[in-house]
């Protein structure tokens, strides 16, 4: 029977002592789906991974996979594998038996298990490295091993705990695309741990947001960066400029809020007292004379306190009047301002939609 | 890559110790013990060069077969230590944490705490006719009358298992230490059972340890004299009392170099096979030793 979802969660806590690690946590993955737990370290995401595994027991709740509870089955019985965060290749192993390893513990003859590791070694474009040690490989070749060795057993599911924090940043960009398109040719369900926030935005179907054991938001990126369920999703997803003020009206949803200097900006969202408001960098429109601006509710004039130049991600800090940190922009590369220097007056704006507030 | 005069001088002062000490206490005693050996005596007091000691092995049964039975007991001695020593280092190195470990070590140090005949001697009282366990076995009255556990081959290879154990225990979590626990749980998490985790990823990451215990265990074992002649008695028949007999009881030292010499063959012959066997290099395995 095709089950509609590969994994449930439901419910699951796990304490160490008095600590919960995982307080809490539902939801379900889809078959085909790419999953992501972002969250910052220590948060609990390998504890959770690891209880999913069947390396922790979880203190209350269900873990289901395909509608059968894992609680009892141990690790070696389970239908998922683990990419482990320092990849946990066997070093006394070649790259073939490594590959071969699993599908020998379930009893598949010696010569059938090299014939379809050598095959698997070829999708994953390691054609002709079955003989090497594994210490004879690169980084981005030996993470491929690793995907190898749980895709050749076609699991489920595969879980993959950071397994890209020990490459270098230049492997790390060319590997996220790599894992996405193998992640597609496979249709296997990925779920994938990390706390870097643009490699589960450029991977991931959906994203969970985990903080302190409990998930904040659950959703697509778009969702995620979009429409921030949370503070702490707001301002752990992507970059964004953060204020805290007090309310000072609110109606029907919009809100304005006061700036301890005593400004005022317009936003969208709820509060009770104190409240904080995020904007996106690249929703703050710039301009040299406030006249381009006038539709905007929110107005400001300042001076360029900072360029930081970094190709396609560049941003200008304004020092602006009424705020008391420099307001981040994205840097225009083209039109009239694309040569801003630092201490420019420019003007700065935003719409009063591209303002999520939240009570602090 | 070429060495000023300077720094080849400041080498060998710093080396001259170590050489000083390997060619005095060890080269030069076996080169004299290598050439005692070929020596005959033609008539009193008058010595010749020939390989009588060596032919008198081979055709006294005696000889080769106390040779024999030691190097054959010592590979018992060695694979019983490493089964019993294998669970408590895997213990010691991947389950025992902090102070648990340290206990431990210094449990499995304590025995060495006192002189190896006084352990020896520990033995025998336990063991002997009138001694603890044959009382204990009295007591409890699954013996009637006094049960002589010593002076046999059970007693020896006790012995010799526990004076072994630490120096395979110790290797072995050395070797054991270094496996990294995730690699055990990707070898489960891959669908392996206990025994396949155990002989596919722990055994061949804990050879070089494995290898360097069975070596030192081996050598302790061959050359020891004590633990045979005191817990074997008549029956321990232990190749190093061939020797002492030649060099002390008879004075034939030639004889007794000749023995001594065999001796060294054959403990050089097994490691080297033991070596060739796991695919070990003696490189590697002394570093974990
Ligand atoms: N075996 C354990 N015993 C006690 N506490 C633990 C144990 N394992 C994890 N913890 C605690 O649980 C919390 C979550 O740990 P976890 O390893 O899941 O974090 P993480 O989100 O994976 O972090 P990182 O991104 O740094 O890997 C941490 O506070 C950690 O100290
Ligand atoms: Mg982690």
């Amino acid at each position: 029977m095709a089950h509609s979802t590969d994994l449930d969660i439901v419910n699951v806590t796990k304490r160490f002592g008095a600590h919960a690690a995982v307080d809490d946590v539902s939801f379900s993955v889809a078959p085909g789906e790419f999953f992501s737990i972002l969250g910052p370290s220590g948060c609990g995401k390998t504890t959770l991974m690891r209880m999913i595994a069947g390396f922790e027991h979880p203190t209350s709740g269900d873990i289901r996979i395909r509608g059968k509870s894992m609680i009892g089955v141990p690790a070696n019985k389970r239908p998922v594998n683990m990419v482990f965060q320092s990849l946990a290749l066997f070093p006394m192993m070649s790259v073939g038996e490594n590959v071969a390893y699993g599908l020998t513990c379930r009893g598949v003859s010696r010569a059938e298990a090299e014939e379809r590791a050598h095959r698997m070694l070829e999708r994953v474009g390691l054609k002709g490295f079955g003989e090497r040690r594994v210490t004879a490989l690169s980084g981005g070749q030996r993470q491929r091993v690793a995907i190898a060795r749980c895709l050749v057993l076609e699991p489920t599911l595969v879980l993959l705990d950071e397994p890209l924090g020990a490459l270098d940043l230049k492997l790390r960009e060319h590997m996220k695309i790599e894992l996405k398109q193998l992640q597609g040719t496979f249709n296997t369900t990925f779920v994938y741990i990390t706390h870097d926030q643009s490699e589960a935005l450029v991977m991931s179907d959906r994203i969970a947001v985990m903080n302190q054991g409990k998930f904040e938001q659950v959703g697509s990126p778009r969702e995620l960066y979009h429409n921030p369920a949370t503070p702490f999703v707001a301002s752990f997803v992507g970059e964004t400029n953060r204020w805290q003020g007090e309310a000072a009206s609110a109606s029907n949803g919009a809100i304005s809020v006061r700036l301890p200097s005593g400004a005022v900006v317009q936003g969208q969202g709820r509060a009770g007292q104190g409240a904080l408001a995020f904007v996106r960098p690249e929703a703050v429109a710039l301009a040299q004379d406030s006249g381009a601006l006038g539709n905007l509710p929110n107005r400001f004039e300042g001076r360029v306190s900072a360029v930081l130049f970094d190709g396609a991600a560049s941003s200008l800090l304004i020092d602006t009047v009424g705020f008391e940190q420099p307001v981040r922009a994205v840097l225009p590369q083209v039109g009239p301002l694309a040569g801003i220097e630092v201490g420019a007056p420019v003007h700065v704006g935003w719409t009063a939609d591209a303002m999520k507030v939240f009570a602090a | 890559m070429t060495m000023r005069p300077a720094q080849r001088l400041a080498l060998f002062l710093l080396l001259a110790p170590a050489i000083l000490w390997l060619g005095l206490l060890i080269v030069l005693p076996h080169v004299e013990i290598l050439i005692l050996s070929f020596s005959e005596r033609v008539a009193p007091r008058v010595y010749a060069f020939g390989v009588g000691n060596y032919l008198e092995f081979f055709t006294e049964p005696l000889y080769w077969r106390t040779f024999a039975r030691t190097a054959f007991m010592s590979i018992l001695v060695t694979a019983l230590t490493l089964v019993l020593a294998f669970p408590i280092a895997l213990y010691i190195a991947r389950v025992a944490q902090g102070r648990l470990k340290a206990m431990l070590l210094l449990l499995c140090l304590l025995p060495f705490w006192v002189s190896e005949l006084v352990r020896t001697l520990g033995w025998m009282m336990l063991l002997r006719e009138t001694g603890v366990i044959s009382y204990a076995l009295r007591s409890v009255g699954l013996a009637n009358q006094p049960v002589e556990l010593l002076y046999n081959d059970g007693a020896v290879i006790l012995g010799l298992v526990y004076g072994g154990l630490l120096f395979m225990i110790v290797p072995l979590a050395n070797a054991l230490e270094s496996l990294e626990p995730a690699v055990v749980e990707a070898g489960y998490d891959l669908g392996g059972s206990r025994w396949t985790v155990l002989r596919r990823i722990v055994i061949p990451h804990a050879m070089p340890g494995i290898v360097a215990g069975c070596i030192i265990v081996f050598m302790l074992t061959v050359g020891n004299f004590a633990t045979p002649v005191l817990l074997g008695g008549k029956n321990g028949l232990w190749f190093t009392e061939q020797i002492y007999a030649q060099f002390i009881t008879r004075f034939n030292w030639p004889q007794g170099a000749a023995f001594g010499m065999l001796l060294l063959l054959l403990s050089s012959a097994i490691v080297w096979l033991g070596l060739r066997l796991t695919g070990q290099s003696l490189g590697t395995t002394l570093k974990q030793a």
